[in-house]
């Protein structure tokens, strides 16, 4: 039996990949929005919502890193040394996140918490606008040489790579605003949902505008876009778009029904669902732009892959922990159901 | 040109790879042991009933919290560290150390952070049973987490199972013998263990802090108790264990063990163990040195007979490059660790006596031993990785050869922004590390007796717990 490894590799890395956007992205939007909720009672909700989480969320970015060193290790050693600096910012803005978490709710004064609560959403902003430069400069493509990175340590900062740097930050500003939309009541409540309407735009708008202008960094890209056939099934992707942009306003627009309590939390996830899909569609857009390149221009997944002996030893555990991985992560979501309310949460 | 006096690339990334990861592993020395001893906590709790164990669990468990996020943090910087600094290392052994990183995240992390949210808040959700699973999921994380990371690293130390590919790439060829290499067996134990005393010793000084300001508390008592009796078992056990490592290294890493006995020339026999000596590099000797004759050689080859080679017989190029870091962590940590052997046996003797929380003098030795572990943990990899040296994948690969293309002045620049960061995030997080295990274990504080409102550990007292959860206590106050 012969597997195409690195293909399954690709498709698993993208997904766990996938899994840490959609995953840490809301709870780093949290972050984003701390600003907009209120001293207090609001920003301890909001935390309490994700603290049970986050750490499981953020082991998914591990797993993609990790992965890559597994199986595409050529990839791994010339993607990193390329991003040096965006990827040390961004690790060094989780830091600041992760710890601020457990800081802000153990300060005497306000003034020490005001602190924590400002390093708290620096951290996620700096971490989710590290991330989109990395992608864009990326997506850009990088310099290679034999086996290794031949560019310098500035060659990240492109008006693109910032572009697409801002626009996760709304991306993922998104994402918390429809989370707290789904997790939580009252004021907190309505004011995700102001802010997802205009986190919604503000997303769609960039969306448009990456998409735009990716076809024209490089020609590769434009070919999948526009050449035939690739137009054939090209064009779902933006149709698609607009399809669920559509769902998204119409559930964010419509006032609450006073419903039963758990039809009207499924109600109130839509619009998460929704977010999400739209990452998922860009997601799957970009995937069309690349493939089969794991470091643009050059280089492919199989030219990055690891020995065959290497992807299948751990493709055997993969096969295996990734599902387990799944359900108990989804059991723990299943623990943590339902709107978070005041004083519920963090307890120790 | 001023960058000549810049130092290289080379340097910088050497030297900001052992900053991030001596900062980590303070994390995971005292969290490994820390998640077993909660779940012995909590096991006793359900064994026996008795409050007194809950109330320690949640007393303890607030600090876990903390120090465990920290861990997270700083370990996820580890695990790209890799690649942005040491990219040719990571294309070339990524064969083979990648799927065993791989496994960590897989059985070990993702277990660890799962658990850990339903550990931290779940009480209140889940019953007692589940609770205690959760606890001890996350428990056996930390050690499945030690079983891959140290078989990553040892096989660096001895690597055996593999071929190298004519572009100097490993090829795993037999993953077994890749795991379980022969230096894991020694380190994984040594580890383990390191990090079980490490907690026992900042459990103990705890207790000894809150016994030196009050005798009765029992959960005070509780604490110290336990931790000297683990301070007396594994102490030994660690001295042992580490006098079998070290004689697995010397078939292995010869150069290493050279380095750590300060010994340059080669002795037939009767080589002295050298106590005190200051190892000059330049004229490869020792200045003043201390020893006691013949004891080297029954110590290393456990025969006076037997022949100890010196650093002179090694090539200048194959030889550690800081002989005298070697040699003083080493001792550093053997110190400790017969200081920790000195502790548990004086408890013991005083335990016997009926005086254990009743003698000043012994919880002021055991304060002074709180951060003992911390500092013989770093030592001892001081040792290990300093003395591996000049190789990063031994006898194979150089750490010259294995460093990234970037420039000195961005390795320079995300140094000089770790060190700021790590100061001030680790150190306000340590400095309430520090603050919550000073203030006193006592029931009132301890959390809800039943049926009184739960309050957030924010400034902001809130209102109860809804949905009448309130018959169990809660993870803590
Ligand atoms: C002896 C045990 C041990 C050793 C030698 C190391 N670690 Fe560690 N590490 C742990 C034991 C541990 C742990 C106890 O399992 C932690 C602490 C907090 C946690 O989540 O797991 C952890 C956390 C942790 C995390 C975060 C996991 C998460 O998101 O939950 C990463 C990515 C790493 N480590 C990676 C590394 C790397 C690359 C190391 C080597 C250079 C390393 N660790 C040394
Ligand atoms: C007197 C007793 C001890 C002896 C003889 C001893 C011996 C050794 C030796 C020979 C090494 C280097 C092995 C190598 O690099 O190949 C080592 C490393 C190490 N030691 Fe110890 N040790 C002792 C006590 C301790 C104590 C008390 C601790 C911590 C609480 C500790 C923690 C470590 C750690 C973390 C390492 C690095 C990991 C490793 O390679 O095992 N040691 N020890
Ligand atoms: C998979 C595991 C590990 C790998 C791949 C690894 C690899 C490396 C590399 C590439 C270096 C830089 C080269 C150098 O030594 O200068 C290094 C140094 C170092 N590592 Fe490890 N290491 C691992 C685990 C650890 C752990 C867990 C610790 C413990 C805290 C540790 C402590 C150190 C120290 C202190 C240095 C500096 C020594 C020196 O520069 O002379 N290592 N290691």
């Amino acid at each position: 039996m012969d597997l195409d490894l690195p293909l399954i590799w690709a498709l698993l890395l993208a997904t766990a990949v996938f899994l840490y956007v959609a995953m840490d992205g809301f709870d780093l939007g949290v972050g984003i929005l701390f600003p907009r909720l209120d001293r207090g009672e609001e920003r301890d909700v909001a935390v309490n919502s994700i603290a049970p989480v986050w750490d499981g969320n953020e082991t998914w970015l591990v797993l993609g890193g990790g992965g890559l060193l597994a199986v595409f290790p050529l990839a791994y050693a010339i993607v990193l040394p390329a991003l040096y600096m965006p990827l040390i910012v961004m690790l060094l803005a989780l830091i600041f996140r992760g710890v601020a978490f457990e800081m802000r709710f153990r300060q005497d004064t306000e003034a020490g918490k005001r602190n924590w609560d400002n390093g708290f959403w620096l951290g996620s902003t700096v971490a989710a606008f590290s991330q989109g430069v990395a992608l864009g400069a990326f997506v850009q493509g990088i310099a290679v040489e034999g086996r290794g990175y031949a560019g310098g340590w500035w060659d990240w900062l492109t008006p693109f790579s910032v572009l697409t740097g801002v626009a996760l930050v709304a991306g993922y500003g998104l994402l918390g605003a429809t989370w707290l939309l789904w997790k939580t009541e009252g004021a907190l409540h309505e004011k995700a949902r102001g802010q997802a309407r205009r986190l919604g735009g503000t997303t769609l708008a960039f969306i448009a505008t990456v998409s735009l202008v990716m076809p024209f960094l490089q020609p590769a890209f434009a070919d999948r876009w526009f050449g035939f056939p690739h137009l054939l099934f090209a064009w779902v992707v933006p149709v698609a778009v607009v399809a669920l942009a559509v769902v998204l306003f119409r559930f964010l627009a419509a006032a609450p029904p006073q419903g039963a309590r758990t039809s009207l939390l499924w109600r109130d996830a839509i619009p998460f669902g929704a977010a999400l899909g739209l990452f998922l569609l860009c997601y799957i857009g970009l995937g069309i732009s690349m493939w089969p390149m794991i470091v643009p221009p050059a280089i492919t997944i199989w030219d990055a892959a690891a020995p065959p002996s290497t992807q299948r030893f751990l493709l055997a555990g993969a096969a295996v922990l990734v599902p387990l991985i799944l359900v108990y992560t989804g059991f723990v979501y299943w623990i943590f159901r339902g709107k978070v309310r005041a004083g519920e949460g963090y307890h120790h | 040109m001023p960058w000549d006096a810049f130092p290289s690339a080379l340097d910088l990334a050497r030297f900001q790879f052992a900053f991030t990861v001596v900062w980590h592993f303070l994390f995971p020395a005292f969290t490994i042991g820390l998640a077993s001893y909660l779940a012995v906590l909590e096991g006793l709790w359900l064994a026996t009933g008795r409050a007194l164990f809950i109330e320690t669990f949640r007393w303890w468990l607030r600090v876990f919290a903390v120090a465990f996020a920290m861990g997270v943090v700083s370990g996820i910087v580890m695990s790209y560290q890799f690649g942005t600094n040491w990219s040719v290392l990571s294309d070339r052994a990524g064969p083979v150390i990648g799927p065993l990183l791989g496994y960590e995240v897989l059985t070990a992390f993702f277990l660890e952070a799962g658990f850990l949210g339903v550990m931290l808040f779940g009480l209140n959700r889940v019953g007692k049973g589940l609770h205690f699973a959760a606890t001890c999921c996350v428990a056996i994380g930390t050690l499945m987490s030690t079983f891959w990371i140290i078989a990553a690293n040892s096989w660096m130390h001895t690597p055996t199972g593999h071929d190298v590919a004519p572009d100097g790439r490993f090829l795993p060829l037999d993953w077994w013998a890749i795991i379980f290499n022969p230096s894991f067996p020694y380190r994984f134990l040594h580890v383990v263990s390191a990090a079980y005393l490490t907690t026992a010793f900042i459990v103990g000084a705890v207790g000894a802090w809150h016994l030196l300001r009050d005798r009765a508390n029992r959960h005070a008592r509780l604490m110290f108790s336990m931790a000297m009796w683990m301070a007396l078992v594994v102490a030994p056990a660690q001295v042992v264990i580490g006098d079998l490592h070290g004689l697995n290294t010397l078939e292995h890493q010869p150069q290493k063990v050279a380095a750590m006995e300060g010994h340059w020339e080669e002795r037939r026999a009767e080589a002295p163990m050298i106590l005190f000596a200051m190892p000059n590099m330049a004229e490869e000797r020792n200045d003043l040195e201390l020893g006691i004759p013949g004891l080297g050689s029954l110590i290393l080859g456990h025969s006076w007979e037997a022949e100890i080679r010196g650093l002179k017989s090694f090539p200048p190029d194959e030889r550690p490059t800081n002989v005298p870091l070697v040699f003083w962590s080493f001792r550093a940590m053997v110190g400790i660790g017969m200081l920790m052997v000195a502790l548990g046996i004086a408890a013991f003797v005083m335990r016997l006596r009926g005086r254990l929380y009743d003698t000043p003098w012994l919880h002021r030795f055991a304060l002074a031993m709180g951060p003992s572990g911390l500092i013989a943990v770093t030592a001892g990899w001081i040792v290990t990785e300093a003395g591996r040296q000049p190789y990063t994948v031994y006898g194979l690969l150089r750490t010259a050869d294995s460093v990234s293309p970037i420039a000195a002045p961005a390795v320079a620049t995300s140094l000089a922004m770790f060190v700021a960061v790590y100061f001030v995030v680790f150190g306000a997080g340590i400095w309430l590390l520090l603050r919550l295990m000073a203030a006193a274990p006592h029931p009132a504080q301890e959390g809800p007796s039943e049926g009184e409102p739960i309050r957030t550990a924010g400034i902001t007292p809130a209102p109860s717990l809804p949905h009448g959860q309130v018959t169990q206590p809660g993870p803590a106050e």
